[in-house]
């Protein structure tokens, strides 16, 4: 290639990415001034209100009162179930992973290759097959619209056993284990003493996928719950549209607040989340 | 105490530690699955209230038109992934794989936060962006006076206003799943290319390779692995494609169920009709569609294993 030539695709290059950027990031500048617009604003620009204000625009048009009726709906009840429901199953489902997947890879007793069999074969089970008979075992447990029923069955994944037990074959070595118990550790604080710091990643990781996973479920609780007060945003946001359909301002404001806890979230733990995102694909 | 004491005592810790999942993972895993088949034998009205249909549920499934709009739907959205979402990510890998770029990291992080929004967000971000009059395609469409050349091009007045959710909504689905996915399968090619071995890059510059055939020879082998797990991964979510047209197409299957798929139709009839019996049987279609992909894909990886 010639130097000309180069020249030319590298600035292709980079014009194609800064496009698809552009694209990627308008969207989101549409809804933060969408959620500040009056109602009729909508029909008279795409993006900020024209008037008399600096550049030409109306500023003054621009208001937080889309928001102030959110959380006059009650809107704030959902946003505290979320923070509640995704907290929960990030922390249990962790817990019980974590601890499932080191007795899986490092005890030896009786069963233990059944069960890592069948909870390996568990994994290809789509989770939409078990949507029928698991609502109507919560109907028989006399569960349904409850955060116990909503929250039990999905506190337990055999991804997520099988996440841990890769991590610790991975990286905690069986003579640090006897080391520990030739030093007098009980079989309690090896385990959380010794091997949880060492798959920490993986809990930084899981956690955090964990945490999303229920933030952004709607199908769970869309089936579970049926009370408006104990829904999480997600299933609050999609009945919000079907009552106020055209009320553009009330509805992007509304993605804005649900969208917003969970993206400072994962600016502060950007790596951990990529590197947990691929460790099922990548090795390192 | 003696040896035998230490090994009963390790064998009840670990009975004790694994106690919580396997209780969980047998009242709501295992018991349903084996629930679901006998589900699918039952016709209900709602939960507790079976009545043995046999046979009957996968019969009139196979013969229902609106299943197999379903399927139909489902399998064009699935090769949308495929066909345009998965190879822009690749490029889009390609582009931001080479450590001179200016940028790439701020890049990457731009292409990957559509994912952070979650999919019902954006599907509400969707539904309104795509909303006829004051949405932001169509807005920006008429600002570019893209509908009018549409218009010219077609001589159809309805591009001038285009209705996506009502009269394009395959295409609709796929476009906003190419700006929510691309990102996310991105990371995934991204982290594929940085494993390439180094050596071998130098080897094939070194044998006078160009780029195309850096490209073919070396990169695409040691990408392929993690390409068939993006596909394979990517195919089982189009597939059980939910929340997207459900929220779209506000809980209906849109005009003439343009827009329904499988695992809407599954809701429709389990949770609208109540027949979670009929609810079963399509998941069990499902899932024997889903398993027979894993299988397939499993084949294909064996054979690459044993031809290299």
């Amino acid at each position: 290639m010639s130097a000309g030539q180069r020249k030319v695709s590298k600035w292709a290059l980079h014009t194609t990415l800064v496009v698809l950027a552009m694209i990627t990031l308008v969207p989101y500048a549409w809804l933060i001034i969408a959620s500040l617009k009056g109602q009729d604003d909508f029909f008279s620009a795409i993006f900020l209100p024209p008037g008399d204000g600096v550049f030409g625009i109306g500023w003054d048009k621009l208001s937080l009162d889309n928001y102030r009726n959110l959380f006059d709906l009650g809107f704030s009840v959902n946003l505290v179930n979320s923070v509640f429901y995704s907290a929960t199953t990030a922390l249990f489902a962790t817990l019980i992973c974590a601890a499932t997947g080191f007795v899986l890879a490092k005890h030896q007793f009786r069963g233990r290759n059944l069960i890592t069999l069948v909870v390996l074969g568990a994994l290809i089970v789509p989770p939409t097959l078990l949507l029928a008979p698991g609502y109507e075992l919560l109907y028989d447990l006399g569960l349904l619209d409850s955060a116990w029923g909503l929250l039990l069955p999905l506190i337990a994944p055999a991804f997520g056993v099988f996440l841990f037990r890769q991590a610790v074959i991975q990286s905690v070595p069986d003579e640090l284990l006897e080391a520990a118990r030739i030093d007098g550790c009980s079989e309690w604080s090896i385990f959380f003493i010794v091997v949880l710091p060492l798959v920490r990643p993986m809990i930084g990781a899981f956690m955090l996928i964990t945490f999303l996973g229920m933030w952004n479920n709607f199908i769970s609780p869309q089936i579970v719950l049926q009370s408006a007060d104990k829904q999480p945003l997600s299933v609050a946001i999609s009945q919000l549209r079907g009552v106020y359909k055209t009320d553009y301002g009330l509805l992007t404001a509304a993605t804005v607040v649900s969208v917003l806890p969970v993206a400072a979230l994962f600016l502060f733990l950007q790596k951990q989340f990529i590197s947990g995102l691929t460790s099922g694909a990548v090795k390192g | 105490m003696s040896s035998g004491g230490i090994d009963r005592k390790r064998v009840l810790f670990s009975w004790a530690m694994l106690a919580p999942f396997l209780a969980l993972f047998v009242v709501f895993v295992v018991y349903p699955l084996i629930q679901s088949a006998f589900l699918a034998a039952n016709q209900t009205f709602g939960p507790g209230t079976r009545t043995f249909v046999g046979t009957k549920n996968f019969e009139l499934l196979l013969s229902d038109p609106v299943f197999w709009k379903s399927i139909r739907n489902t399998f064009i959205y699935a090769m949308g992934s495929l066909f345009i979402q998965l190879p822009i990510a690749f490029l889009l890998a390609l582009a931001l794989n080479s450590p001179k770029l200016k940028g790439r990291g701020i890049y990457r992080l731009i292409f990957f936060s559509p994912q952070l929004m979650g999919l019902v967000f954006v599907s509400i971000l969707g539904a309104l962006a795509f909303e006829k009059r004051a949405g932001l395609i169509n807005q920006a469409l008429d600002a570019a006076r893209i509908n009018d050349l549409l218009v010219w091009l077609t001589g159809n007045d309805a591009w001038l206003e285009p209705d996506w959710l009502q009269q394009h909504v395959m295409a609709t689905l796929i476009l906003i799943s190419l700006w929510l996915y691309v990102g996310f399968n991105m990371i995934y090619f991204l982290a594929a290319l940085q494993s390439v071995d180094k050596s071998l890059m130098e080897a094939a510059e070194i044998d006078g390779a160009g780029p195309w055939g850096k490209l073919r020879h070396v990169v695409f082998p040691s990408v392929k692995p993690v390409a068939t797990f993006v596909i394979l991964l990517s195919m089982i979510g189009s597939l059980q494609l939910f929340e997207l047209p459900y929220i779209l197409l506000e809980s209906s299957g849109g005009p003439d169920n343009k827009g329904l798929t499988i695992v809407m139709y599954l809701y429709q009839n389990g949770f609208d009709l109540g027949d979670l019996g009929f609810a079963s049987a399509i998941g069990w279609v499902l899932a024997l569609i889903l398993i027979g992909l894993a299988l397939v894909q499993v084949k294909l990886t064996r054979a690459q294993e044993v031809s290299s």
